[in-house]
């Protein structure tokens, strides 16, 4: 009976073990993270003209500092303009309500976050509000040509991605 | 020659069809054997927890070389920080599951194929059929699906432990920002990726199982016909992996 | 139940490997209760024969009565049935590798009832008892000898309680005291059990000495039957041939070949 006892014992940390890392890797690698879920957050709205390839579950972030995800992704068929739905923790809750959002590349080549620039006004964001100043994301092809004509020109120090500031 | 490839083509489609209803046989014989929870554990053990070391050496060693070159790779664009998602995509969708199913191949199917080539070399599945026990639903089909469950699960530990060993070489020594590395990720890898990685593990854990116990349970039963079945099952896994992973990867795009 | 005399009835047996006739029109009828031997020379198909009597193999033609059921026709479930009414024992032993002796006596006990454990383990301390190796329960195979292995799965071949047991070359590469035990335990068994013993062999001495009735069998069919008595003063030179073992005979010494001196003289690539 020992032995077969060992062998039970084996399969199960075996099959546990297996779990565990099916479970990781559909919670910690993904989007489908549980941190901000289960946290007590707030919605807020913002309709960009382009949001390249933002995805749900993308970063927010105020001076580098993540304070959301992005909850949703939709489409206004009368604006032609895309619905982002961001959640926001409830823990930042003094973000100016004429704050404007842009949306940024991690990296070069690195996926797309929501970045908040903090506005001027006495009021605060909260539950169900609307960003209404929005820029959009960068067209990815436009920098990746820009890239490959500098690396064609044998050039080490590619420029750094421009800012969206400059298109303001 | 064109006569030739004709016959091989031919003779390749009868071996495939062969498979296939020996598959059904397993299937058919399923449910019984499901009633056998001793015998499927087992199986497991001997598929699953016996591979654990090799795949998870083999998965850190490879995350860590994913690791080294993802950053030497990403630093030229000045994009370290995406290291994370490019070795998770990388481990995940392909390498995960490929690599896995190599080294079962390797570990465990050779292992099924040699027990049941001796199996039947020394009449114990005839001595089996003659105490009105069915072989193929007292010992095959419980290796089988020991190999269909384990196949999964080896997969995910092996992309698991890659992305910490990629993480062991990119953040600690690389200097890649711990921060950035995980939420780059989290937010680049869809489920579908993961979804992909799986699918494909329980695929070719399903392909690798059958060719090993078919193998096996073919093998002429001398010591050279089950040496050859271990070699067919190593080599015939290898290249069906290798198609199923592209077939795969085609349909999810 | 109209129980006929002969427990194997076969009639004008057809079967065939790769298009070469192994049996064309075999006739045979084993008497219940009794052994039954059943010799020829390598290569008549005698291990063939026991494939085809325990549903192993499927004849190309004729007809297989075993126990009054005709075995062609018969379902996988109907065969299995059957099958637990037979005991077989295999050349070798064919132990199961990865179980104890005593795991190995108890496994169709294990697979075919529910038994409770204590009722297992006295049955199958009773039959390895009978074979004498009760001492070696917790051994595994690997550890037997030929006639230990051959002595267990003999006790696993009884533990059903069959009405026919098949032995398969029960005497090759034994010692003479292994054969001795081996000989001694299919006559008792025979008798203590009241089942019918089928053994193939070629060990003309050997099963003699044990066997009620001989089926000879050459070239595919039977060519003399007898009490070994009777087969030792048979008018056949086949049979003389086998019973002294003669060299030449009817069964010739050299396999069909091109002529000797002819083949010696023949330069290389000059044949």
């Amino acid at each position: 009976m020992g032995k077969s006892r060992a062998l039970n014992l084996g399969t199960g940390s075996f099959v546990l073990l297996g779990f565990a890392a099916l479970f990781f890797l559909t919670t910690q690698t993904t989007s489908r993270g549980l941190s901000f879920a289960s946290q007590p957050h707030y919605d807020v709205t913002a309709k960009f003209d382009n949001i390249g390839d933002l995805k749900v579950g993308a970063p927010v972030s105020i001076a580098g500092v993540e304070v959301g995800r992005v909850a949703k992704i939709s489409f206004d068929s009368r604006e032609f303009k895309a619905v982002v739905v961001m959640s926001l923790n409830s823990r930042y809750n003094q973000i100016p309500a004429d704050s404007d959002a842009s949306i940024y590349t991690q990296g070069l080549l690195g996926g797309k976050y929501v970045g908040l620039a903090p506005g001027g006004a006495d009021t605060y964001l909260k539950d169900k509000d609307h960003i209404d100043v929005t820029f959009s994301a960068f067209v990815l092809e436009n920098l990746i040509g820009q890239l490959a004509a500098n690396f064609i020109k044998g050039k080490s120090d590619a420029p750094t991605p421009a800012a969206p500031e400059k298109t303001k | 020659m064109l006569a030739e490839f004709r016959d091989y083509l031919t003779a390749s489609l009868a071996d495939l069809g062969d498979v296939v209803r020996f598959l059904m046989r397993l299937l058919v014989n399923t449910p019984r054997a499901l009633l056998r929870g001793d015998l499927i554990i087992a199986q497991i053990y001997n598929a699953g927890t016996l591979s654990l070391v090799i795949i998870m050496l083999s998965g850190l060693f490879v995350g860590m070389v994913l690791g080294l070159q993802g950053f030497q790779l990403l630093q030229r664009f000045g994009s370290e920080e995406a290291l994370g998602t490019a070795a998770t995509i990388g481990l995940v969708k392909e390498l995960g599951p490929v690599v896995t199913a190599l080294l079962f191949a390797g570990r465990a199917g050779t292992a099924l194929a040699s027990e049941l080539g001796l199996m039947r070399a020394t009449d114990q599945l005839s001595a089996m059929e003659m105490m009105a026990v069915d072989p193929i639903q007292r010992v095959v089909v419980p290796r089988f699906l020991g190999g269909v469950i384990a196949m999964p699960l080896l997969a995910a530990i092996f992309s698991m432990i890659g992305i910490y060993g990629a993480q062991l070489i990119g953040v600690q020594f690389m200097g890649v920002d711990s921060g950035s590395f995980w939420s780059q990720m989290q937010a680049s890898v869809d489920l579908e990726d993961v979804t992909e990685g799986i699918v494909k593990s329980a695929v070719f854990g399903v392909a690798c199982s059958l060719i090993a116990v078919y193998e096996g349970y073919h093998a002429m039963p001398t010591a050279e016909g089950v040496g050859q079945a271990t070699t067919r099952t190593v080599v015939t896994s290898a290249v069906v992996t290798l198609f199923l992973d592209y077939l795969i990867t085609a349909m999810f795009l | 139940m109209n129980q006929s005399a002969a427990i194997v009835e076969i009639r004008n047996l057809k079967y065939g490997v790769g298009g070469r006739p192994v049996f064309d029109g075999l006739a045979m009828e084993i008497p219940r209760g009794r052994v039954t031997a059943v010799m020829g020379p390598s290569g008549t198909g005698k291990t063939t024969l026991l494939r085809l009597i325990t549903g192993q193999v499927a004849a190309d033609g004729g007809s297989i009565r075993v126990a009054d059921q005709e075995l062609t026709g018969l379902s996988h479930a109907e065969l299995y049935l059957l099958r637990r009414r037979m005991g077989m024992l295999f050349q070798n032993g064919a132990l199961l590798t990865d179980l104890s002796v005593f795991e190995n006596v108890a496994f169709p006990l294990r697979e075919h009832t529910d038994l409770p454990e204590r009722l297992i383990r006295q049955l199958v301390l009773t039959k390895l008892q009978a074979v004498g190796l009760r001492g070696a329960a917790e051994f595994m195979p690997a550890e037997l000898s030929g006639g230990m292995s051959r002595r267990v799965a003999l006790a696993r071949a009884i533990v059903m309680d069959p009405e026919i047991l098949i032995y398969d070359e029960p005497f090759v590469g034994l010692d003479p005291i292994s054969l001795g035990v081996i000989l001694r335990l299919i006559r008792r068994l025979n008798d203590a059990l009241g089942l019918t013993s089928i053994v193939v062999s070629h060990d003309v001495q050997e099963i003699s000495s044990v066997a009620d009735v001989v089926f000879l069998l050459s070239g595919g069919k039977v060519v003399a039957q007898g009490a070994p008595q009777e087969l030792r003063t048979y008018p056949s030179e086949i049979v003389v041939q086998f019973m002294g073992g003669l060299a030449d005979g009817p069964v010739p010494f050299h396999f069909p070949a091109t002529d000797y001196f002819g083949e010696l003289l023949a330069r290389d690539g000059d044949p």
